[in-house]
């Protein structure tokens, strides 16, 4: 049997979601449903003075009203951070409280002050419009730049400064940068983006009375995470009573990490109008309150050589995380973030310090990437910024700054078990015709027309994580995954997996890797996700840790379900467990070429006896049944890598950019399935091109988000994006049995400063603030045209 | 959503009878919906007139084309007749939105609307339009009053545009990267009556540019738009686009439109 790892099987998902089959949130009723509506603070920071309830109790259908005085006498806890990081002088993390109804203050718009149930969904909207709030408002801080000196948002944060953290030795890049020729600097903004899943934030609560269960049924990337801090944190249940399930889920790019405020409010509401509640985020709230990304200041300064060595790099970098800090909130801009500032290169001496402040905007947390794309943006801008200050070429400054030798340990923490830097950017550069490239600017330019190209190198550190090591940098949680491989009797397997498949294709990649381990057709293989009452427990999806780490708890759940099978199958040989060889889905004993499928032994199993003879096929020991569990711990991150290349065409009439050429070039390792891998890639790319050409979310100075619809933010679409030339590299992985890099989060981290470069060398250098819309790019084409004038 | 009363008309004459100040006329409803879920409008009264046959279709004559109120922006994009006799308004209703929104969205409705970024409006300028109701024919110069503002009353209905057929023209715009409205448009109609330039997107209301449309009658040549100045004042500034850009902008699309002619 030929394997199923590496080859192109078409996703058993397609049928339902390309029919229109898929079940979500949102598609569940249950019968007698009341419906929510959640009143939201109109103002980025207020103090509540008053909230009125009495006329739209009178509303026509309300059943009950709820604000955060309900919250704070029934004492349900509010939304946390997951991650305690400490600051540079030892002091930990300051937190404000955030209550899933705000009872005193709001601080940001949008933040919910109380909720409306009612028969209807329109019944509910117009109770909601009778809800009177009486507020006073207050100055608001919307302006990363000047939130440390401004008021206070939060009693007790001073400077509105959640932690000041340092990674790296100051002192040491200090002296590496007096030893340099040349100091390259550069000041950039990380613009604030908005996830934009194509399936709004969504709960159905059931309540039932008589077992006093509830079941929430959310658009999550973790249930179970969700149900342990709705039941530790929140006191809306035990665990034990309290079941949540993630069905379809339509994308979360890092916005349904989170455990939000309306599915706290909406489970405990319902155990206390003992009725069914759905709530359903319509577009704008998605805007407005699904958590953000990015939104970051930074001042980097790289440290060189004449002839373009790297000797040192310093990030300073103020890291918005809006109104309150969520569950990857403190960590995406510190570990995620500040160890892959140094970039594939080997750099003798570096810092991250980064300052995360609160501000009265949504809150900020990871968004695809996560710190990375934050952390490569910089890197890659600067390097792409010395190879010009030196007149070396981009490729050549890369190349003489890599590693070469491997395990790789990285300047700031990574030990990199695995890579060849140098095969991926040679492969990017021929897939792309580099050294044609003067011949297409010329051809541009005969046009009118400029042309760019940009360069990037990245690695990345996802697959999170090793549990004792997140543990000790201050995560909450272990960051292990658990599978559970059952047999049923007639020979089918359901793999049940503590992953999240919100569009990762988990429902094909896995059944191939389980296929591949059992020797069963893949059609035997069905897959289980996202729900607390099947399967043991799971950390979801995010960070590109489902195969990895989650995969990896499959292939060991599998291997003892061959170990377990192998014992059997030898009593039914008459045979010893070590003369049995498992291959192709078969146990044969090499001296006798006896056989038992894995399918018969599976039965055997099951069923252990035989008419009028008592006599078991299990060893003596072994338990009926082929049923096996694994709690994965990887032993470190996983380390993709690879290369981009892209070409633009500015017109400089209009300054529009014209994407015309994309190249990637990726190292994820073994690939499963490269069908999936490439539509990840391909996703990836689109969001980063997007962070780069026309995502921006803008809040004005009383805190109002100016972009809060699809008239005004703008996502990428189809007919922006080039045909994508993709090529993989390969270096397995060597901290896991299948040899898997992840693969989700790179198209994201390198397509930003890719296209970026290109522009900027399109303009001749000049540097430009991302996102680079036509106007700027309009703009610095005049300037470089009066510039080119005066040379003259 | 607010409450209202649903009508469909028969005819134009009982559309009319039922229109008071607090209604509106429903074709596409492509701006009515969305504004009225939004609760940013409500109604007493919608009268759907999309099943009064005699406001749709398309009529090419010798020198016009007559489109009818309600006829689909689709329906213009892929008429053969439009695309003989005037290949660039095709075009332009073509560019309209997305599929979803060609295939409701009628002509009548773009041009009642009078949204200060909507594509036709720069057509009726150009291409010397008459608008007929079931009262009176206007001018289209007379038609467009302001930001959102024609001199439609009330109780009147826009029965069908009808359109000069030009010499030469084109449409080119700027679409907002968001929400693919024009953030500039222009549409430049070589007539031998004389030149038009609509421009849309720019101001708060479709305008004729008589400087650029001045400059054409001398030289209808790209080149002849460089000297032409034009003023940012009383330009739309918004975050996808300042005024000086859109400034700069109308003269960059208008040469295209130039050049495309």
């Amino acid at each position: 049997m030929a394997s199923l790892v590496g080859s192109r099987v078409e996703r058993k998902e397609d049928k339902r979601f390309l029919t229109g089959k898929g079940r979500y949130t949102s598609d569940i009723n249950i019968a007698n449903q009341t419906y929510a509506i959640f009143i939201r603070s109109p103002h980025a920071r207020a103090k509540i003075k008053k909230i009125d309830t009495s006329k739209a109790l009178k509303s026509s259908g309300v059943v009950e009203i709820l604000t955060g005085e309900h919250i704070a006498q029934d004492k349900i806890g509010g939304l946390i951070a997951g991650w305690a990081i400490r600051s540079e002088d030892g002091s930990e993390m300051k937190c404000p409280a955030n209550p899933p109804l705000a009872k005193d203050s709001v601080n940001f718009v949008g933040d919910p002050v109380a909720v409306v149930f009612a028969e209807t969904l329109d019944e509910a909207r117009l109770a909601a419009e009778l809800v009177k709030v009486d507020y006073k408002v207050l100055k608001a801080v919307s302006n990363l730049g000047e939130a440390m000196n401004s008021e206070a948002i939060h009693d007790g944060i001073d400077k509105n400064l959640c932690y000041d953290w340092l990674l790296g030795d100051r002192q040491k890049t200090k002296e590496a940068f007096d030893k340099a020729d040349k100091i390259i600097k550069l000041d950039i903004v990380n613009n604030r983006l908005i996830p934009n899943a194509m399936e709004p934030r969504a709960c159905v609560i059931d309540y039932n009375t008589a077992s006093e269960e509830i079941t929430c049924y959310t658009t999550s990337q973790n249930p179970h995470l969700s149900r342990l801090i709705m039941s530790a944190f929140g006191g809306v249940a035990p665990e034990n009573k309290l079941r949540v399930v993630a069905p379809d889920v339509g994308g979360g790019f890092g916005s349904k990490i989170n455990l939000y405020n309306e599915e706290i409010v909406c489970s405990w509401a319902s155990k206390k109008i003992e009725r069914p509640i759905k709530w359903v985020a319509e577009r704008t709230e998605s805007f407005l309150t699904d958590t953000h990304g990015r939104d970051h200041i930074t001042h980097a300064e790289l440290a060189v050589t004449n002839d373009g060595k790297f000797l040192g790099f310093k990030n300073e970098t103020i890291a918005n995380l809006g109104a309150y800090a969520r569950v990857f909130g403190t960590v995406t801009p510190t570990y995620l973030f500040g160890p892959c500032a140094t970039g594939v290169y080997i750099m003798p001496a570096a810092y991250s310090n980064v300052k995360a402040v609160y501000t009265n905007t949504a809150p900020v947390d990871a968004y695809r990437g996560a710190g990375r794309p934050e952390a490569t943006y910089t890197i890659e801008r600067i390097v792409d910024k010395a190879a010009m200050e030196l007149g070396m070429d981009p490729i050549e400054i890369r190349m003489k700054n890599f590693p070469t030798e491997f395990p790789f340990k990285q300047t700031l923490v990574h030990q990199i078990d695995s890579g060849d830097y140098v095969a991926g950017l040679n492969k990017a550069k021929e897939m792309a015709d580099y050294d044609g490239f003067a011949a297409r600017k010329k051809e541009s330019e005969s046009k009118g027309k400029l042309r760019g190209i940009g360069v990037t190198s990245y690695f990345e550190a996802c697959g999170i994580a090793p549990s004792p090591v997140v543990m000790m940098l201050g995560c909450g949680v272990g960051l292990w995954e658990s599978a559970e491989v059952r047999f049923n009797p007639t020979g089918q397997v359901t793999v049940y997996t503590g992953s999240h498949s919100h569009g990762q294709s988990h429902q094909t990649t896995f059944a191939q890797i389980a296929a591949d381990e059992l020797g069963v057709p893949i059609e035997n293989v069905d897959v289980v996700h996202g729900d607390t009452d099947k399967g043991t427990f799971g950390m979801g999806t995010y960070g590109s840790r489902s195969l990895t780490v989650g995969g990896i708890a499959i292939v060991n759940a599998c291997k003892k379900i061959v170990n377990k099978g192998k014992r059997i199958a030898a009593k039914m040989l008459e045979a010893s467990p070590d003369e049995v060889d498992f291959k192709n889905g078969e146990f044969v004993v090499a001296k006798s070429n006896k056989k038992k499928t894995i399918g018969e032994v599976a039965f055997a199993s099951y069923l252990p006896g035989v008419r009028d003879e008592v006599k078991s096929p299990l060893p003596e020991g072994d338990e009926p049944g082929l049923i096996e569990s694994s709690f994965f711990d990887p032993a470190n991150f996983s380390f993709p890598a690879g290369s981009h290349i892209c070409e633009v065409e500015i017109d400089p009439e209009t300054g529009h950019v014209k994407l015309d050429k994309y190249t990637a070039v990726d190292d994820f390792g073994t690939i499963v399935n490269p069908l999936i891998v490439e539509g990840q890639v391909h996703g990836g790319l689109a969001q980063g091109i997007g962070q780069a050409l026309y995502e921006n979310a803008q809040y004005d100075d009383s805190g109002q988000l100016i972009t809060a619809s699809y008239m005004d933010y703008t996502m990428p679409r189809a007919d922006d994006l080039p045909d994508f030339n993709l090529g993989f590299t390969c270096t397995k992985a060597t901290t896991n049995p299948l040899g898997v890099k992840g693969c989700g989060e790179a198209g994201t981290i390198a397509a930003t400063p890719t296209v970026m470069n290109a522009v900027i060398n399109a303009l001749g250098g000049k540097e430009i603030s991302l996102p680079a819309t036509a106007e700027k790019v309009w703009k610095a084409c005049k300037e470089m045209k009066k510039s080119n004038a005066k040379a003259a | 959503m607010k409450t209202f009363n649903y009508h469909s008309a028969k005819d134009v004459k009982e559309a009319s009878k039922l229109a008071s100040s607090n209604s509106a006329f429903l074709a596409g409803g492509m701006t009515t919906i969305p504004s009225m879920k939004l609760g940013l409008a409500s109604y007493k009264d919608i009268i759907d007139i999309k099943r009064i046959k005699k406001l749709s279709g398309i009529k090419v004559s010798g020198k016009t084309v007559t489109i009818g109120a309600t006829t689909k922006h689709s329906e213009v994009a892929s008429s053969k007749d439009v695309k003989k006799a005037i290949p660039s308004l095709a075009a332009l209703a073509e560019g309209i939105g997305d599929p979803q929104v060609r295939n409701r969205g009628t002509i009548g409705g773009s041009i009642a609307n009078n949204d200060p970024a909507a594509d036709y409006p720069s057509a009726c300028i150009a291409l010397n339009a008459t608008i007929h109701t079931n009262n009176r024919s206007i001018d289209a110069e007379k038609f467009f009053r302001g930001m959102f503002e024609t001199c439609l009353k009330s109780t009147e209905v826009i029965e069908a545009i009808e359109f000069s057929i030009p010499e030469k023209s084109s449409y080119q715009k700027l679409p907002n990267p968001a929400s693919r409205y024009a953030i500039i448009g222009v549409y430049v109609a070589k007539h031998k009556t004389g030149i038009n330039v609509g421009v849309t997107g720019a101001k708060s209301c479709v305008y004729n540019d008589k400087d650029l449309a001045g400059a054409l009658t001398k030289n209808f040549s790209s080149s002849a738009i460089d000297s032409v100045k034009i003023s940012s004042s009383g330009m739309n500034s918004d975050i996808h686009a300042s005024s000086d850009y859109r400034a700069n902008m109308v003269k960059a699309f208008a040469k295209k439109a130039v050049d495309a002619c």
